[in-house]
């Protein structure tokens, strides 16, 4: 008896009973149903809890400065010692594949800024390149990002956060509006969005954000030790105001004149480098090839400790793998527990099935039917009748999720993957639930079930 | 050596039981003897009746003839082939090609057409034959049974003798030269119990051989021979005798029961 046949003889023993049908296939209709959306709507979630932790800055990394050992066995923070430079971070971005963007950072704080009558310490004056925006998911509310042709003219151009937005110009569109700080004027070329306060609790809108270089030179100063030098050195000089413009007021300005060259070694020192991974999942080799570049940059020997330090978000990256492992395994458990049900559905009415077409299994023996026969066409019975449950199930499942969707507004993603598996999984559920029925009505005695009452 | 024999001299009946013994065993100690070294035969083209009472030992019989059952020791010979002792696989194939079985109630699946029920032997037949083959002899069939107009109703749409028409008309469907028919008008009334009977006839003149169990003597009558079983000996009429084939001497009496009714 070739498959086909059977398939015919099954369609048939089945339309010959369409409720029993519909009532046994129900129970995979439902599970698979369940699964689907829950898939659906759990890959939507987890996709977007994804995002939300990526826009935290999950696959980003920082590279700081390492703690300077002094002989004497001195220690001092990190970061106090500046063993980064601006070229470490075009390295990164030309060596390390795992890196999609690279920003040096230049940071530096206490500098009052003034606008108008106002005046404001902001928390934070971040001097960095365009990348930095993209690395923090940083959108800009209003106007522009620098470009990078502002950061290689050291363009005396600046963003600002809306705590400043909001402490200078009371709220009002800042942009291609001054401000001061150091005596330098700025102009505003955008605003940055609202992005509350950090996993520290400090106020993130509370920043001014420039390119590095116009940091480096208009605030941070030049000073050799530390880039991030606080302290702003009254300036009374026409040359110290205005260093930038190469305008010689006296000739005794040659000196700071060569200190305005970006080939000075202490010029090219940066603070942090604040690198992205191309993916969450690249943040380790990230790290890796970050440490071999700048090991070997540094001339650092074998068994010599770093001079810098790599921070990553370990403990987002962890929420991010323990939410989706939990969601994943919940929705295992779930679908699980639904397939069995619907399983032993299946099992159970073919089981009854079987006894109540004894007859039907006894006559068809007489006429001819081996006993493979019978076992063939049960087992294709159940498997035809969880199949077309799935594929109502993926139906109903799809429609429930879109439901969803379009009513609570959840997030849903679809999964081909997971629709392929329910497939593969009800004609599973039909074969080892099948089976026993089928084995049972193959078993059958022609002479007893075709007497049977 | 004897099945050779009986091939070499080419004329050896249709059904030849040769000491047949059916055992049934209920636990280690206790055996029930259903049947006690039975020997018959039947040829080609005959109407035998089987009689006897109940617990006679009449459907064990029937059912070791059916391939059914197996004897518990002797020899079967179908058709010139040994199927006492083949396996069940094979037995199941000799009741597809060989024996058509009537039932006394009728055993049609339900919700299902007259066509789909007489075309359902011929899914098991192996080789197989075309689609449009197997309907086209399923028609055929029901034609022959007088039920043309009937094909797609389903037996609870039927009459009784229409069920057991639909019924006769699957046991021929792959053309087996011999019948069982186990009381095939138990279930019905008089009057269409003489349609089938008469149905019979016809099929036996045709040259098929017919078999059928009964507790009726009216309904042995019709058979040419009869064979008598008590306690699971046969009594009488164990082998053919000469001129097997003649006329119905009981079908005129029967009919005119029929019409009294």
């Amino acid at each position: 008896m070739t498959l086909w046949k059977t398939l015919g003889v099954a369609v048939k023993a089945l339309r010959r009973n369409p409720t029993r049908a519909l009532l046994t296939a129900l129970g995979i209709v439902i599970g698979i149903a369940a699964v689907i959306a829950m898939m659906e709507i759990g890959n939507g979630s987890a996709s977007a809890i994804k995002s939300s932790i990526e826009g935290m800055g999950a696959n980003s990394i920082l590279v700081m400065s390492g703690a300077p050992r002094h002989p004497g066995g001195v220690r001092q923070s990190a970061g106090s010692a500046i063993s980064l430079t601006a070229d470490d971070c075009t390295a990164i971005m030309l060596e390390c594949a795992s890196a999609a963007a690279v920003a040096p950072i230049v940071r530096s704080s206490g500098s009052q800024a003034v606008a108008g009558n106002l005046n404001w310490v902001p928390n934070l004056i971040i001097g960095t390149s365009p990348s930095y925006l993209l690395i923090r998911n940083w959108k800009v509310a209003e106007g522009r990002c620098f470009t990078e042709r502002e950061v290689d003219a050291r363009a005396r151009v600046c963003l600002v956060g809306q705590k400043v937005v909001q402490e200078l110009f009371g709220g009002n569109s800042p942009v291609d509006s001054e401000i001061r700080i150091k005596n330098v004027t700025f102009r505003i070329i955008g605003t940055l969005q609202v992005k509350g306060a950090n996993m520290m609790g400090m106020d993130e809108d509370d920043v001014i954000v420039m390119p590095w270089s116009t940091a480096q030179l208009r605030i941070t100063g030049f000073k050799s030790g530390s880039a991030s030098n606080t302290s702003s050195t009254p300036s009374s000089s026409p040359s110290d105001l205005y260093p930038a413009t190469g305008v010689a007021f006296y000739p005794e300005q040659a000196s700071n004149l060569e200190k305005d060259t970006l080939l000075t070694p202490k010029f090219e020192r940066i603070d942090q480098i604040q690198l992205m991974a191309a993916s969450p999942e690249k943040v380790g080799s990230l790290v890796r090839e970050v440490t071999s570049v700048l090991r070997e940059r540094h001339r650092l020997k074998e068994g010599q400790e770093d001079d810098f330090r790599i921070m990553n978000s370990a403990a987002f990256m962890q929420t991010l793998s323990g939410t989706s492992k939990l969601m994943t395994n919940l929705l295992l458990v779930v679908a699980l527990i639904s397939l069995a049900v619907g399983g032993v559905g299946i099992m159970n009415i073919m089981l009854v099935s079987v006894t109540e077409r004894t007859r039907e299994i006894g006559l068809r023996m007489a006429v001819g039917a081996r006993s493979r026969d019978i076992l063939k066409q049960f087992l294709v019975e159940s498997i035809l009748l969880c199949l077309v449950g799935g594929l109502f199930g993926i139906l109903l499942g799809r429609g429930a999720a879109v439901m969803v969707n379009l009513q609570l507004g959840w997030p849903i993603e679809p999964s081909p993957g997971g629709m392929l598996t329910a497939v593969a999984v009800s004609a599973c559920v039909g074969i080892l639930f099948g089976f026993y029925p089928a084995w049972k009505a193959s078993k059958l005695d022609p002479i007893e079930a075709l007497r049977y009452e | 050596m004897e099945a050779k024999k009986l091939f070499q001299s080419e004329k050896f009946p249709l059904i030849e039981l040769r000491e047949v013994d059916k055992t049934y065993s209920l636990g280690e100690e206790l055996s029930v003897p259903v049947l006690k070294k039975i020997s018959m035969t039947v040829e080609k083209g005959e109407y035998v009746a089987l009689m006897g009472a109940s617990g006679s030992g009449k459907s064990t019989l029937m059912n070791i003839l059916g391939c059914l059952d197996r004897p518990t020791a002797g020899e079967y010979f179908l058709d010139g082939e040994e199927v006492g002792s083949i396996s069940g696989d094979r037995r199941a194939q000799i009741r597809n090609k060989k024996i058509g079985f009537v039932f006394q109630s009728f055993n049609l699946l339900p919700r299902t057409s007259a066509l789909e029920n007489v075309i359902m032997p011929l899914y098991y037949t192996a080789g197989g034959l075309s689609n449009s083959e197997v309907i086209k002899r399923g028609k055929e069939m029901l034609e022959k049974m007088g039920l043309s107009d009937r094909m797609d109703h389903a037996p609870s749409q039927l009459s009784g003798g229409q069920q057991q028409r639909v019924a006769i008309a699957r046991a021929l469907v792959n053309r087996p030269p011999v019948l069982f028919a186990d009381e095939p008008t138990g279930n019905l009334d008089s009057k269409t119990s003489v349609d089938v009977m008469n149905l019979f006839e016809e099929l036996n003149k045709e040259g098929i051989t017919i078999i059928l169990v009964t507790h009726s003597t009216e309904v042995a009558a019709c058979a040419r021979r009869t064979i008598h079983i008590h306690d699971g000996s046969i009594v009488s009429g164990a082998f053919s005798p000469a001129g097997a084939i003649s006329g119905c001497a009981g079908l005129d009496g029967y009919l005119r029961k029929g019409e009294q009714k």
